[in-house]
């Protein structure tokens, strides 16, 4: 039990960070994941058949391949991806890309595939006479957007995107593999330097149980309160 | 794009996906079991094995798969007691290790699946079984669960889909699945396009076969 004690003999503060760690990646993660699903959810919903190929090849390839795939590309793929660009402009050093970016990257992605199906779902089901209305009364494109439509669907899409916080959470456990300290890697060194693998891997899966169970009763006091007018 | 890479690199690509097609089908079958134990144990008014199915799926739910396969095969190793009893014979075999938290992470999802088809089928089913003098077993054999199977084929099939993501896992314990293969030809050739493209075009040929074939179960057994 002492193992787990904070200080110089424990592995308590380093887990501590390590949990911090990987609440930061998804946080981010699921941020960068916002900014794809605002990009693709209108190509999707478009009338044009090209923009709808290109956003159903996104959703379906990163919904279709594992995970951990998707991360070896980025780790090994990422960093010769950016030396290629910048030995366009004349710099032709090594680059190492930060761990954190290229996993809360990866992670974004992936997330990103969700959130696009999750605001694709939520604005089909916003009722014909909100847009129709907000025509008549003569709200150009942008306001009827961010107005109208961007306040019903984030409401409606509160439930499933729990969901996609869930997997996104839990995704970031694989970024491990490239060597970022989160929760899964830092139990990986611990128990290799203890030789207690038991014990903190354990300690792993309580710390995110403990950040499922918290984040869910944060989203469920949202909801309670987005649905307040209803 | 390094074609000859792609060339050479199919066919052990290839050869690799049996193995996830492999670990996939076990841990579907045992899951499947799991998953209707525990969904029974839900649905049946009994408050402590309820409560006990909720904190399982719960648990499995909550924490992900790579915690899982690390428990099981790097933390029951080391308890002495496993060690020396009859399981270390399957647990010493990373294979199996992955087989069972596969199927314990999807008994997890499958019974709350279950659960959710088995308190969606209409009562009038159940009430017009009674008052045909149907005996209560033959109710929940022929009546319950043929329904509730149809019920959940719809989610059932993503989660097989999920699980096909999952198996990737298991070459961090050192299996050669596809993704375990893939990965070695990535670090050994430094192209990792090509091979994504190649592992990925597997992968989603894999799920394509799946969502027909679900859709194929759903078109036959609709009513």
């Amino acid at each position: 039990m002492e193992l787990l004690l904070f200080g110089e003999t424990g592995w308590g503060d380093e887990l501590l960070i390590a949990t911090l760690m990987t609440l930061a990646v998804s946080i981010t993660a699921m941020l960068i994941g916002f900014v794809f699903a605002l990009i693709f959810t209108p190509l999707k919903l478009s009338n044009n058949k090209f923009l709808n190929l290109i956003a159903n090849f996104y959703t379906t390839v990163i919904r279709g391949v594992p995970e951990l795939l998707v991360i070896y590309l980025f780790f090994f793929g990422g960093s010769s991806a950016i030396m290629f660009v910048a030995s366009i402009f004349g710099y032709n050093d090594y680059i190492e890309i930060n761990a954190f970016l290229t996993g809360a990257f990866s992670i974004g992605i992936i997330s990103g595939a969700y959130s696009t199906e999750v605001f694709r779902g939520a604005i089909q089901s916003i009722d014909k006479g909100q847009f129709e209305a907000s025509n008549v009364l003569g709200f150009n494109k942008v306001t009827r957007f961010f107005k109208i439509i961007l306040p019903q669907m984030l409401r409606l899409s509160i439930p499933n995107l729990s969901n996609v916080w869930q997997i996104t959470l839990k995704d970031t456990s694989l970024i491990s593999v490239t060597g970022l300290v989160e929760i899964m890697r830092q139990s990986y060194i611990a128990a290799g330097s203890t030789r207690d693998p038991l014990l903190f891997y354990t300690v792993a899966a309580v710390l995110y149980l403990m950040l499922t169970f918290l984040s869910m009763k944060f989203i469920n006091k949202m909801e309670i309160k987005y649905n307040r007018g209803y | 794009m390094d074609l000859d890479l792609i060339l050479n690199s199919f066919p052990k690509l290839l050869s690799a996906s049996i193995i996830t097609l492999k670990l996939l089908s076990v841990s579907l079958m045992i899951g499947m079991f799991i998953g209707l134990f525990f969904a029974i144990l839900r649905i049946k008014n009994n408050i402590i094995f309820g409560k006990i199915a909720y904190v399982y799926s719960y648990i499995f739910r909550g924490t992900p798969l790579l915690v899982q396969i690390f428990i099981i095969y790097y933390g029951f190793g080391q308890v002495e007691f496993i060690r020396e009893s009859f399981l270390w014979i399957i647990l010493k075999e990373p294979y199996w290790c992955a087989v069972i938290a596969f199927a314990l992470n999807t008994g997890a999802y499958t019974s709350e699946i279950l659960r959710s088809a088995f308190q969606t089928i209409k009562p009038g089913y159940i009430e017009a079984g009674k008052s045909l003098g149907v005996a209560n077993k033959i109710i929940f054999y022929k009546i319950q669960i043929p329904i509730a199977i149809r019920q959940s084929l719809p989610a059932y099939g993503n989660e097989i889909i999920l699980m096909l993501k999952g198996t990737s896992l298991a070459s961090t314990v050192t299996l050669m699945d596809l993704t375990g293969v893939a990965k070695y030809i990535i670090s050994t050739t430094f192209k990792p396009i090509e091979v994504f493209v190649i592992a990925g075009s597997i992968y989603l040929f894999m799920t394509f076969i799946i969502h027909n074939l679900i859709k194929f179960l759903e078109k036959k057994y609709s009513f």
